[in-house]
């Protein structure tokens, strides 16, 4: 586990953000059509997010490490000045204890809104996600549930972040039954889905993509709004090749999309945005009309999420598909800091991948 | 300014040029509070809490009614009738003493040998049975092994087998009766075990921290499985743990109930009224066998086992003072022998015919919905049932 040394670090990590873009608005995506909402970035969607929780629910607590001062991404940033220290508060160090503490909590009938620092320091909370919040209310034969626990953690590459600062660890928790498994792409999705995910009546782990804290900025409607759980979105329509993928990595395949197209390649795309339990007919019926699939994501290849989705979908396409089911992922190593521009699978390496698929 | 006080993030310490480090034992035990020796006589105490003849019978039918359920489930195990059991044998004075000092506004985190604080409640012989056999009015559904009960009504927790992974949680429920100004705490048991375990220690750190209202109440009975608490852990048992965490904490013996009742009653008052957590260490020994699935004379001798059974036996203790109290009797210590009896053997033989629950029930409560891969894996698995029904029990309805 890190020492909090190590966890400060945390809050140079953003500013230092560059060179990556994010996928904004979305043909077909209601909430970027409509005009004149104020700019956010993402930090500042879950800020909100957090802040209409806590207004619209008396029983809701947001709890963490530094969450109290306003966290080391600053997404907690003013909530217990205006809802209390009682109700927004700093726990100890202890992820095991701050899981098993928001289960306890969300047992009583309250929304217990916790944070994980990052996600790489999830892992000692895992006996309580797994053999605690997933099971709570199958194995109490639904007498007892904690469905209003939601863990909220940064996850993914951040440019400089080494083995404990970058990771994508969601594939573990997507061999849960009994959990959620959300990851937004951008800040109005994050503040929807985060609102989504508080008021779910089952435990939800929500991974926010912190490259696009800062960097990501588009307009986000300032009212109180949820977007639909369990449903993919095609947030680029083409016919020649599908490509899935959730949170940060959608920015990088949009770029692919567009190299792609200048060689007259029509991608679609399409965002997962919760992983457990996921949506796959879209996936299904994208698949059945370009008869290929690509599946890119920032975890380690070997056991990843898309794994799952290419078997899945092979499963249900097999005499649809004109070629294999390509993964563009994370190399099977911890993530490395030096060699990070080599271990992502970054655009060209997608290009290639939609390249040699198409023309299989 | 004083130059003789460091003045630092945690406060004031004073300075000393002498070079001391702390000794990792005190110079005596904790010792251990009483208030029956074991001839069940009273020995002068001071607690306003006083048992009197009706809560006194009550408790000690409760402990008989422990101790007949534990030995006949016991046999049904051994019999082939249920899957598996796991007696409280030797700790029947913590289960009912601890659970009568407390109120049904008190919600209990259990580990798993605490079926005593549930019958306490009220839970009858009839359910323990029906989740032993998770038969289909198994409030489980028959989705866990024997002996994990939880009973909503009785703010009773569903006992998960993960061991300590209560005691966070308990800290959680607590915050939640703190915040909602309830009279009442939260109860969590654990075993010696336990206290190993990194949840024991975000527990008590959380709760300490947090001034949450809860009881944390470590059932030291010298062994996890087979493994003896000079395995565990080298500190003076589990009592000392109390201070370094800023808990205030008692130790008490364990097989004595009116001494469990009276530490727990107390506890209870400190943690609502001073809204903090408190632990308690209660001295026992695990009589049985840890389940039906360990020998325990593979570990430990026949005579450490018989001594505690016979010597130290905390109903047998409990029941000498009530007889002196002129509140029982022999004539109705057999009858409610042949009572309970009956009544456990023929919650058994109603559990046992009682049918499994529907196969729907599988796929139900993973979440508060049916998402779309179970309807596909139920439907699935229907076909390949129709298909081949032998494969399949015949009394779990389709």
């Amino acid at each position: 586990m890190a020492t909090t040394a190590a966890r400060r670090f945390g809050r140079r990590l953003v500013p230092s953000v560059s060179r990556r873009r994010f996928s904004s608005s979305a043909a077909g995506d209601a909430l970027q059509r409509t005009q004149n909402h104020p700019s956010l970035n993402l930090c500042s969607a879950i800020n909100q997010a957090l802040h209409i929780a806590l207004d619209t629910d008396p029983r809701s607590y947001v709890f963490g490490e530094d969450v109290s001062f306003g966290g080391v991404f600053r997404c907690t940033l003013g909530l217990a000045d205006q809802f209390g220290k009682a109700r927004v508060f700093n726990t100890p160090l202890c992820e095991q204890g701050i899981v098993g503490f928001g289960i306890g909590l969300a047992a009583m009938g309250n929304r217990a809104v916790a944070e994980i620092q990052f996600a790489d320091y999830i892992f000692p909370a895992f006996d309580q996600i797994v053999n605690e919040a997933a099971k709570f209310r199958y194995r109490s034969g639904n007498q007892f549930n904690c469905g209003g626990l939601t863990i909220r953690a940064p996850y993914g590459a951040v440019g400089h972040g080494g083995h404990y600062h970058s990771q994508s660890p969601e594939a573990f928790f997507c061999h849960v039954p009994g959990i959620k498994v959300v990851i937004p792409r951008s800040p109005s999705q994050a503040k929807g889905l985060l609102l989504s995910c508080i008021r779910d009546p089952n435990p939800i782990v929500f991974f926010e993509p912190k490259w696009l804290y800062r960097l990501a900025v588009e307009e986000v409607p300032e009212h109180d709004y949820m977007l639909p759980l369990s449903e993919a979105e095609v947030i680029r329509e083409g016919v020649d090749i599908t490509l899935v993928g959730w949170g940060a990595q959608l920015s990088i395949m949009e770029e692919a999309c567009l190299d792609a197209e200048k060689d007259g390649i029509s991608c679609e795309l399409i965002d997962l945005k919760t992983l457990l339990p996921w949506d796959k007919e879209t996936v299904e019926a994208s698949v059945r009309k370009t008869g290929r699939l690509l599946i890119s994501h920032e975890a380690p290849v070997t056991g990843g999420f898309g794994a799952e989705i290419s078997a899945s979908i092979v499963e249900r396409c097999f005499l649809r598909l004109e070629a294999p089911v390509a993964r563009i992922c994370g190399l099977d190593t911890p993530f490395p800091l030096v060699f990070e521009p080599f271990y992502l699978p970054t655009k060209n390496k997608i290009l290639d991948a939609i390249k040699s698929t198409v023309n299989y | 300014m004083d130059l003789q006080v460091l003045d630092f993030p945690g406060g004031k310490v004073a300075f000393t040029s002498k070079m001391q480090f702390i000794s990792e034992t005190s110079e005596k035990r904790v010792p251990c509070y009483r208030v029956l020796d074991d001839y069940g006589q009273q020995i002068e105490y001071d607690c306003s809490a006083q048992v009197n003849e009706e809560l006194a019978v009550k408790m000690y039918t409760d402990m008989v009614t422990l101790q007949i359920m534990d030995a006949i489930f016991y046999e049904a195990q051994r019999q082939g009738r249920i899957s598996f059991y796991l007696t409280s044998m030797g700790e029947e004075a913590i289960n009912i003493a601890s659970a009568a000092a407390l109120t049904n506004d008190d919600i209990v985190l259990p580990q798993y040998r605490e079926q005593g604080v549930l019958l306490w409640r009220g839970f009858t012989v009839q359910e323990f049975a029906n989740q032993c056999f998770g038969n289909k009015v198994d409030y489980g559904k028959g989705r866990q092994m024997p002996i994990h009960y939880g009973s909503n009504k009785h703010n009773y927790f569903t006992v998960s087998s993960p061991i300590g992974t209560q005691l966070p949680q308990a800290v959680g429920a607590a915050y939640s009766l703190k915040m909602d100004k309830k009279s009442a705490c939260v109860a969590a048991y654990f075993g010696d075990g336990g206290t190993s375990e990194g949840d024991f220690h975000a527990g008590l750190n959380f709760a300490a921290v947090m001034e949450a209202p809860v009881i944390f109440f470590c059932r030291n009975n010298g062994w996890a499985i087979s493994t003896h608490t000079r395995e565990q852990f080298r500190s003076d048992g589990i009592v000392v743990r109390g201070q370094a965490y800023g808990i205030r904490s008692i130790r008490v013996d364990g097989n004595d109930a009116l001494a469990v009742y009276s530490a727990v009653r107390e506890a209870r008052e400190m943690a609502i009224k001073d809204q903090r957590p408190i632990l308690i260490e209660a001295l026992t020994y695990r009589v049985g066998h840890h389940s039906t699935s360990d020998d325990s004379t593979k570990y430990r001798s026949m005579d450490e086992i018989e001594y505690w059974k016979m010597s130290r036996n905390p109903v047998n203790r409990f029941r000498k003072w009530v007889e002196r109290n002129m509140w029982w009797d022999d004539k109705r210590e057999v009858e409610l022998r042949n009572d309970i009896r009956n009544q456990v053997l023929r919650a058994i033989q109603t559990a046992e015919k009682c049918e499994k629950p529907p196969l729907s029930d599988l796929f139900r409560d993973v979440y508060d919905t049916l998402p779309s891969n179970l309807h596909e894996q139920e439907s699935q698995l229907r076909e390949t049932i129709k298909s081949y029904p032998k494969d399949y029990p015949l009394d779990v309805p389709v």
